[in-house]
């Protein structure tokens, strides 16, 4: 009995090989047809990821290696961007400086909050653990109320560390805080710091709440003795997944620190003193509209934020194994 | 003791009373450091103007007051954009964003948790890897995309991008891959098209995770200010309004707190009333190797 080609069609033209296989193309085809219910439901979402997410990174690679304007056709001139942006722009090299030491100090500090908070929380009865959960959350959803911070440290006498420092007698006169290089860094820390605990937060939450209590006993059964050898041997082996998400996040965030820096500090601040690579990206993408330039300043960000998050996610894949 | 009953009684095994007092102790060290800004806002709103420009300046008011509310409305009513056109477009842009959001992540994140299929994990890894960096990245181009659309300077440069958010579809794709294969495998017997399974048996299954996505854009969409793509005043959300207030310096301080106020009340109540679905959602956000 003669083969029949499955999902071939009828062959016309110079292929009128009868054919026993379907083939890559016949399979593909099958496959495409059977699972189209799959692809259809996943379609408007893709597209839309593709559109703002997938092809802006593409472009930006692409456009940093012209110079465009926005007006002109853009016009190829190789690695000059990126030329200028490492060897002649001293203001950027300030920004990467600064973004380096928020991110190294930020990312550190309130990925660890995250988790020494979350498992303090967790040892608290019910009630009181959603309380604490409302009290360390809020300040990263209730939008972008740190401008409360510029109450706070006010330059005049009315500001609340001000008036605290000198009915103390530490200080004589107000202290400008933003108008100092000296403490604009700091403060911008702190800010991004009482930001941070979102949703790493409470994926550890969740992530403590889950671990199996049977592991516990039989630790203590097997002899661990204190809660210090619990959470090394116990708590964090079993949060490996959720650690690995919470990295992620909250990497991501402190190197795009911004909005925070240009509200509180002023943009540009005194003598750049907040200056960060993505103020940068924002002063040449939006106010001189040298998207070339701007484009690799994005690249070289997009570069540092993912070799960041990847070499962070292969050393914490060590970690237990 | 006060504190063992605090912390849900002696049931704990492994536990030493003086670590419970310390851990207390930090905690609510650390938990006033985060409450004391929001304490100050919301009693700031509440402050008549003598006691918002008091030496030495207190945290708490003594005369409550609601004139800071009634001033914001007097000053916005006379502005020449009235401010319930600013708290319109801000509602405006968070519904259309998260119902559009939730509805496009859900209907992605179904055939990734429970379908095999080409291309599916290649796509997973994408989103995974897009976690990895901010909006700031693809900023310039997504302005550019804007313009040759024409939808700069209307709703759909804010809302649009945010259909389109990983971290939602991350979540909820987590989420979906707990819901058991034989349910979904009863209906397909039974008759069901995928598109049914989908809309009347995986979208109920995860509301725990509607509420989660609907906290997370809360916290981008609520607080925009519109970016570079609004430059309409009668487009303009509530934080830009906020922000010009502020700008406006002593006089405007009281109005300025009461707008805060409005601001953060929103999602915070959300997340008051979500929270225990949110933690319930998390529980599957961790990343399998």
């Amino acid at each position: 009995m003669p083969q029949t080609n499955i999902g071939a069609g009828t062959r016309t033209g110079w292929d009128r090989r009868p054919r026993r296989h379907p083939g890559f193309w016949g399979n593909l085809a099958r496959d495409l047809k059977r699972d189209r219910h799959s692809y259809a439901l996943l379609a408007p979402y893709f597209l839309l990821f593709c559109l703002f997410t997938v092809l802006p990174v593409a472009a930006s690679i692409v456009i940093s290696f012209t110079y465009f304007n926005m007006l002109e056709f853009p016009r190829w001139i190789g690695w000059d961007n990126y030329a200028r942006l490492l060897l002649d722009d001293d203001v950027f090299l300030i920004g990467l400086k600064n973004t380096f030491i928020f991110a190294s100090i930020t990312g550190p500090v309130s990925y660890i909050a995250c988790f020494v908070f979350a498992w303090l929380i967790n040892e608290l009865r019910p009630k009181l653990r959603a309380l604490m959960t409302l009290v360390f959350y809020a300040p990263s959803i209730s939008g972008n109320i740190y401008f409360i911070w510029q109450l706070i440290f006010s330059g005049d006498s009315y500001g609340i560390v001000n008036g605290f420092l000198m009915r103390t007698g530490f200080i004589d006169e107000p202290i400008l805080w933003f108008q100092n290089a000296k403490y604009t860094l700091a403060i911008i820390i702190i800010v991004q710091l009482w930001l941070s605990l979102g949703t790493s937060f409470l994926a550890f939450i969740a992530g403590l709440q889950t671990i199996d209590k049977t592991l516990f006993e039989a630790g203590a059964v097997d002899g661990i003795r204190n809660r210090w050898q619990e959470l090394w041997y116990i708590t964090l082996p079993s949060m490996r997944p959720q650690l690995m998400f919470g990295a992620v996040i909250q990497i991501t965030s402190s190197f795009a620190v911004a909005e925070v820096a240009m509200n509180l500090a002023g943009f540009p601040s005194v003598h750049y003193s907040a200056h960060t690579v993505v103020t940068h990206l924002i002063d040449y993408g939006t106010i001189r509209f040298e998207m070339g330039y701007a484009s690799a300043i994005a690249t070289v960000l997009f570069m540092i934020m993912l070799g960041t998050n990847l070499l962070t996610q292969k050393l914490l894949r060590k970690v237990g194994d | 003791m006060i504190w063992s009953w605090l912390l849900g009684g002696a049931k704990k095994v492994n536990r030493s009373w003086y670590g419970d007092l310390a851990l207390l102790f930090v905690l609510c060290l650390f938990g006033s450091f985060m409450a004391v800004p929001l304490v100050f806002a919301v009693n700031n709103a509440f402050k008549p103007l003598d006691e918002l420009f008091l030496f030495p300046p207190k945290l708490f008011v003594r005369n409550p007051t609601l004139d800071n509310f009634s001033d914001l409305f007097q000053l916005m009513a006379n502005s020449w954009v009235p401010f319930s056109r600013y708290i319109f477009n801000t509602v405006f842009i968070t519904l259309a964003g998260t119902v559009g959001h939730i509805v496009l992540a859900s209907a992605a994140a179904y055939p990734l948790a429970k379908h095999k299929f080409r291309g599916a994990r290649v796509i997973f890894t994408l989103i995974v890897l897009s976690l990895m960096f901010s909006g700031h990245v693809t900023a310039i181009p997504n302005y550019m995309t804007m313009s040759w659309l024409g939808w700069i300077d209307t709703y759909w440069a804010v809302i649009l991008p945010s259909f389109a958010y990983p971290l939602g579809l991350y979540l909820m794709k987590q989420f979906m891959e707990q819901i058991p294969d034989a349910l979904l495998e009863a209906a397909k017997i039974d008759g069901a098209s995928e598109y049914r399974i989908f809309w009347t048996i995986v979208m109920p299954l995860v509301k725990p995770a509607w509420l989660t996505l609907l906290i997370l854009l809360l916290q981008t969409l609520w607080g925009s200010d519109g970016g570079s793509f609004i430059y309409s005043e009668e487009l303009k959300t509530m934080h830009y309004a906020l922000g010009q207030i502020v700008q406006g310096g002593i006089a405007r301080a009281g109005a300025g707190a009461a707008v805060a106020v409005l601001m953060m009340s929103v999602p915070i109540v959300t997340f008051v009333v979500s929270q225990s679905k949110v933690i319930q959602t998390m529980a599957f956000s961790g990343m399998k190797d």
